[in-house]
């Protein structure tokens, strides 16, 4: 490029040589701004690092695109807007933070806090997704696939050892909330203002969002009044021992892995928990 | 040369392209010539400044974008944390009063990381692209990115430190902010992953205001720390690909800083105020090509020059309704 003194009008541009300084000057510049691409380009590179050897660590939101071990269309697909932790009645979506690398922002579920129940009836969450990562192909709780419900400790398991439960499932001051139909069929409450008192444990079996909803397809009042959901594949029930005294919760086809179980279980920690690894589809 | 080519070249980092006298019209270089014969004495120039800063205008249009910007982010926060569903989500992606939103590299970075298009996000963008292009494009970063306003009261920080010495500015070559574009935009090409939204100040600042503060926020305290001791306004000048997408955008709009070089008295002052001053070069004696000059694109119209020009030299525009309005 030429250089001209600037505005004078001169009949002869003279052309500039580069002065030693101004070489060293540009030399400088130039290493600075690599090491800026390097580092930074680093920075962000570094968010990969939480995805090696967790894949599917964490419990994701019903409709998460993914399959057995890799959730990546799904961290590629979520916009990270959180629109879907607005819409969830019961608040049971958290956005990951910056230990999670390229996770961060992207929408998990910590069941043994909060689950899912699908008190939302019409999957919100899904329905709020601007881009898909909750794939819009699902229309009933009974079709996602969130992971798959597992007997992780049968020692801690409450049925198993024949005991009681009597009281609040989590304690009286834990903050979990679940919709309850026979207390509101719309506004979910908290789990210690719904005491119990069973002969035998059956939480899981009672609360799990499938089960209630195979009880009301066969009482004739199908969920939102839509029969076409009706009626979903068993998801847990609980198999009595030999003894009479106890029974062993198994899990069945239909389970949808949306941690309700895991959440309510009354044994520290949980006896039953929702292996991220598995679904219905892929045991 | 036109603005489009202008722009573009400001965008991808090149050096402003200083005018041959031949390329100045007659009566722009008799204006220049004018002005050379009767130079403003130091003084007098202190006094129109003095005036100046006095005027009650001295920061109209800051505290308008500061209001501004922190409305739009209030928005979110309000609207979610009262549940009155007018503004959900957060910058990356939002839907106000049942209209989709999607910020546009957000929205580059998801397509080219999942290859696939879903029509919520291209009716988002698409709805977003319009409103930028009225709106002046790179308006976003200066009004609504809430990493800018406390980027900019950090540059205050390091405006005085530096006069006392205290801090430095390294500066680094312009074009290094196109490089960083091409290799995210490759990186989520190829990784899959939406890599530059790990340490994308704006996504993170915009998700801790309205789902509350994380470990992220370190990030943003380190990005700060350097601008404040190291390099003025570096991720802003430097490293954000957003403020490239906007840019491009704003090349085609028609809201626009303009300059009228008559009445300038090439002092500088609003180039010392700019977060891009490269795109003020044509403030300096000699740069003009006409009576009034567009900014380019790479301008985030954010009017501190505006209100810094004692000679009311640089005004906002409307391409088409200078008529009207
Ligand atoms: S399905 Fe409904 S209840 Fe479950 S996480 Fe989504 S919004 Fe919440
Ligand atoms: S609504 Fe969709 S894109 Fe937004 S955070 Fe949730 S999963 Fe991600
Ligand atoms: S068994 Fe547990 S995880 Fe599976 S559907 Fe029922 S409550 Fe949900
Ligand atoms: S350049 Fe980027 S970080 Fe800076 S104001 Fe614009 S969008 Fe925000």
């Amino acid at each position: 490029m030429k250089e001209t003194p600037t505005g004078r009008p001169t009949p002869t541009p003279k052309p500039r040589r580069k002065t030693k300084k101004l070489r060293d000057q540009g030399r400088r510049e130039f290493l600075r701004s690599a090491a800026l691409l390097v580092g930074m380009v680093g920075a962000s590179l570094a968010g990969l690092i939480p995805l090696i050897g967790r894949a599917n660590a964490r419990l994701r939101p019903p409709g998460a695109l993914k399959d057995r071990l890799d959730e990546q269309e799904f961290l590629s697909a979520c916009i990270k807007c959180g629109q879907c932790v607005q819409v969830c009645p019961v608040e049971a979506i958290k956005l990951a933070d910056i230990d999670d690398g390229v996770g961060l922002g992207v929408p998990y579920i910590q069941a043994r806090d909060q689950s899912c129940d699908f008190s939302c009836d019409g999957l919100q969450c899904v329905l709020a997704c601007p881009t898909g990562a909750l794939t819009h192909d699902i229309d009933y709780p009974a079709e996602t696939r969130m992971g798959f419900a597992r007997l992780a400790r049968p020692g801690g398991c409450l049925a198993v050892r024949g005991l009681p439960l009597k009281g609040e499932a989590r304690g009286p001051d834990h903050p979990a909330l679940l919709r309850f139909e026979s207390v509101d069929r719309w506004t979910p409450i908290r789990l210690a203002e719904h005491p119990f008192d069973l002969p035998l444990c059956d939480l899981c079996v009672r609360l799990c969002p499938i089960e209630i909803r195979i009880t009301q397809c066969e009482a004739g009042t199908p969920p939102s009044g839509d029969p076409n959901q009706c009626p979903p594949l068993h998801a847990i029930r609980l198999e009595p021992k030999p003894d009479g005294l106890s029974a062993t919760p198994v899990v069945l086809d239909g389970c949808v892995g949306c941690g309700v179980c895991e959440m309510v279980c009354p044994a520290e920690p949980a006896a039953i928990v929702v292996d991220i690894h598995r679904s219905a589809d892929f045991q | 040369m036109s603005y489009f080519v202008d722009s573009l070249r400001q965008l991808a980092g090149l050096k402003p392209v200083k005018p041959t006298p031949e390329q100045i019209p007659i009566p722009i270089q008799l204006i220049y010539k004018e002005k050379r014969k009767t130079p403003l004495t130091r003084d007098a120039l202190q006094a129109v400044e003095a005036g100046h800063a006095r005027s009650p205008n001295r920061h109209k249009w800051r505290n308008r974008r500061w209001i501004t910007l922190i409305v739009v982010n209030l928005l979110f926060v309000v609207s979610y944390v009262l549940d009155v569903q007018l503004v959900e989500g957060a910058l990356t992606a939002s839907r106000v009063i049942g209209f989709h939103l999607a910020d546009l590299n957000s929205a580059l970075q998801v397509t080219l990381a999942y290859k696939h298009v879903v029509i919520n996000l291209l009716i988002g963008t698409l709805t977003v692209v319009v409103l930028w292009i009225l709106l002046g494009g790179r308006t976003f970063c200066s009004w609504v990115c809430p990493y800018h306003l406390v980027a900019e009261w950090a540059e205050s920080l390091h405006l005085w430190l530096a006069k006392h010495g205290w801090a430095i500015d390294i500066q680094f070559h312009r074009t290094v902010r196109a490089v960083f574009y091409v290799i995210f935009a490759l990186l989520a090409l190829l990784t899959g992953y939406t890599v530059f939204e790990t340490i994308s100040p704006t996504g993170i600042l915009s998700r801790a205001l309205i789902y509350g503060p994380g470990l992220a926020l370190l990030w943003i305290l380190a990005l700060l720390a350097v601008e404040v001791l190291l390099s003025r306004r570096a991720w802003c000048r430097y490293v954000c690909p957003i403020g490239i997408t906007y840019g491009l955008v704003g090349v085609f709009s028609p809201l626009r800083v303009q300059y009228k070089m008559q009445s300038c008295h090439h002092e500088g002052d609003c180039r010392s105020v700019c977060l891009v001053p490269h795109v003020l070069d044509v403030t300096i004696r000699g740069r003009a090509r006409g009576l009034a000059t567009d900014i380019g694109a790479d301008c985030t119209r954010c009017g501190l020059c505006v209100d810094i020009c004692p000679t009311s030299s640089l005004s906002f525009t409307y391409k088409g309704l200078e008529k009207v309005l």
